[in-house]
Formats: C-alpha cells, structure tokens, sequence
C-alpha cells in the first residue's frame, strides 16, 4: 500500500536558507502499552496532521520501533517532546 | 459494562457503580504518586532576587529521573545518551507535566463525583479523559510489565492469578478509551 498523502513536514529542499538550528527532530518510540488509536489520535491532535500522515507515523512507530513526528529548532523539538510526555506517548529530542 | 451515547455535542457516559469508584479511586491514587516525593513549591524569600526569578521561571524542577518505575515511564528522559540535556530538561518541564496530569485525573474525579452515574463530557473534556485515562493505562502497564504482543498471555492467566484483575482493569481502561476515541471522532 502506497501512502500518497503530502508530506506536511518542513522540508530542507524547498527552503531557499537553510537555518543552522533546524536539523532536530522528535522522537517517538514504540512502547506496548498505547493503543494504536490513540498514538494516531495525538498525531493528529497536537500536530495537526492528517489521518493518512498520522496513521503512517503510527505504523512507522509500531512497525520500526521509532518515528522522527516533527523537527524544527532545538526549542521548538523540547516544546513537542513535553506536548508527547503530557499525552503519554514516549518521546525524545536529538539532532538529526 | 459502561454505556455510551451521544447529545447533540456531549457525550454521556454511564458508568456502573463499581465502575466509577473504581476509576475515581485509581485516579486518587495517580495524583498521589504524581505528588509523592515532590515537595511543595518554595516560597522565594523576597530578599533573594535570583530566587524570585527562579520561582518566576518554574527553574525549580527536579533533575534526576524518578526512581518509581511508574513515574519514570509517565515523566521519562527527554534524551537519550545525553544525561546533562535531560536532567535541564527535566528542570525546567518535570513540575508542570505533574501538575497537568494531576490536573487531568481531578478533572476526571469530579466529573464522576458531581452527580449519579451518568457522566457528561462537553467538547473541552475529552482531552484530559483520553490523557488521564492513558496514563492510568500506563501505571497499570508498568506495574504488570506488559510486553509487546504478549496479549494472548495475560488473556490466559488463570483467574487465581493475583495479577487477573489488574490486567482486566488494564482491559476495561482499553476498552474506555477506545469507545472515547470513537464516539469523538
């Protein structure tokens, strides 16, 4: 099955500067506790992604262990690693 | 079992009896564990400007994990492999999503103590239910030590088994949040 749901993430190729500060990601990993449901849930909550994207990420998550959900600044990855803490979900900041 | 129906933008939950003791109570305990071992905020002395700032700030948050396996899964590390990052981290952003989650389990307990069986949940309250709900799934996860894909273990766990009717709480709280999730999307 072929996901053709655009890619909501901010892109490096379509920026004309790249800024020093963005190659951060968050992190989410699998855990065996929370409901599939629920983690695409969040996805589309917090993030606002679609159900398509959100449900890929979900699957990404279960399927390999981890997901990179969003990147950005190094503050901007701490503000969404606190949002995922709050909903429950196991998540990390690293640089990409 | 707890029933669910909808109207107009609310939805109404009716639990059993039991039910709603039992979650009420579960919940109690949460804000308990989330509040234990923290001590109450300091009130900065007047005198101490940096203190003042500090207090201002929320600079006042443990720095080292919890040692509680429950509280470590509910507040883990925010980095992996960089010890200092995550003890900053833990510092400016531990206190408040203690503070949140027991915010969200009382917001809980007293929707369920307000009045009879039946629970009205307006669009503002699904958020804290789905999160106070997944975190009472998460305390009762760790404390059994749920693995991936280990369901049809639990599921044949001889009913003498003490750990039976913490895994059939799990259960139920799985199935709450499911017909949560459904009946507001």
């Amino acid at each position: 099955m072929v996901t053709t749901a655009p890619s909501e993430l901010e892109s490096p190729e379509t920026g004309t500067s790249v800024e020093p500060d963005l190659p951060w990601v968050t992190i989410v990993w699998n855990d065996p506790v929370n409901l599939m449901d629920y983690v695409t849930f969040v996805f589309q909550t917090y993030f606002g992604y679609s159900k398509a994207k959100a449900e890929k990420l979900m699957w990404q998550v279960h399927k390999e262990g981890k997901s990179a959900v969003s990147n950005g600044s190094r503050e901007a990855m701490e503000r969404d690693v606190e949002a995922m803490h709050g909903y429950g979900l196991w998540a990390t900041c690293e640089k990409s | 079992m707890t029933r669910f129906r909808r109207r107009k933008h609310r939805l109404v939950l009716t639990f059993t009896a039991d039910e709603a003791v039992l979650l009420a109570g579960m919940l109690r305990n949460l804000v308990e564990l989330l509040y234990d071992g923290m001590p109450p905020r300091p009130a900065p002395a007047a005198d101490d400007p940096l203190a003042v700032l500090a207090e201002a700030e929320g600079f006042d948050g443990p720095t080292a994990p919890p040692e509680d396996e429950v509280l470590k899964r509910l507040l883990p590390d925010a980095y992996s492999g960089d010890d200092q990052a995550a003890s900053e981290f833990r510092r400016f952003t531990e206190r408040g999503l203690r503070d949140g989650k027991a915010a969200d389990a009382k917001l809980v307990i007293d929707a369920i103590e307000a009045g009879d069986s039946d629970v009205e949940l307006g669009p503002d309250d699904q958020l804290p239910w789905l999160r106070a709900i997944n975190d009472l799934r998460l305390a009762l996860g760790t404390r059994l030590g749920v693995e991936e894909d280990d369901h049809d273990f639990w599921e044949s766990l001889d009913p003498e088994d003490p750990r039976r009717v913490t895994y059939d709480i799990y259960d139920w709280l799985a199935y709450l949040q499911s017909a949560l999730l459904h009946n507001i999307s």
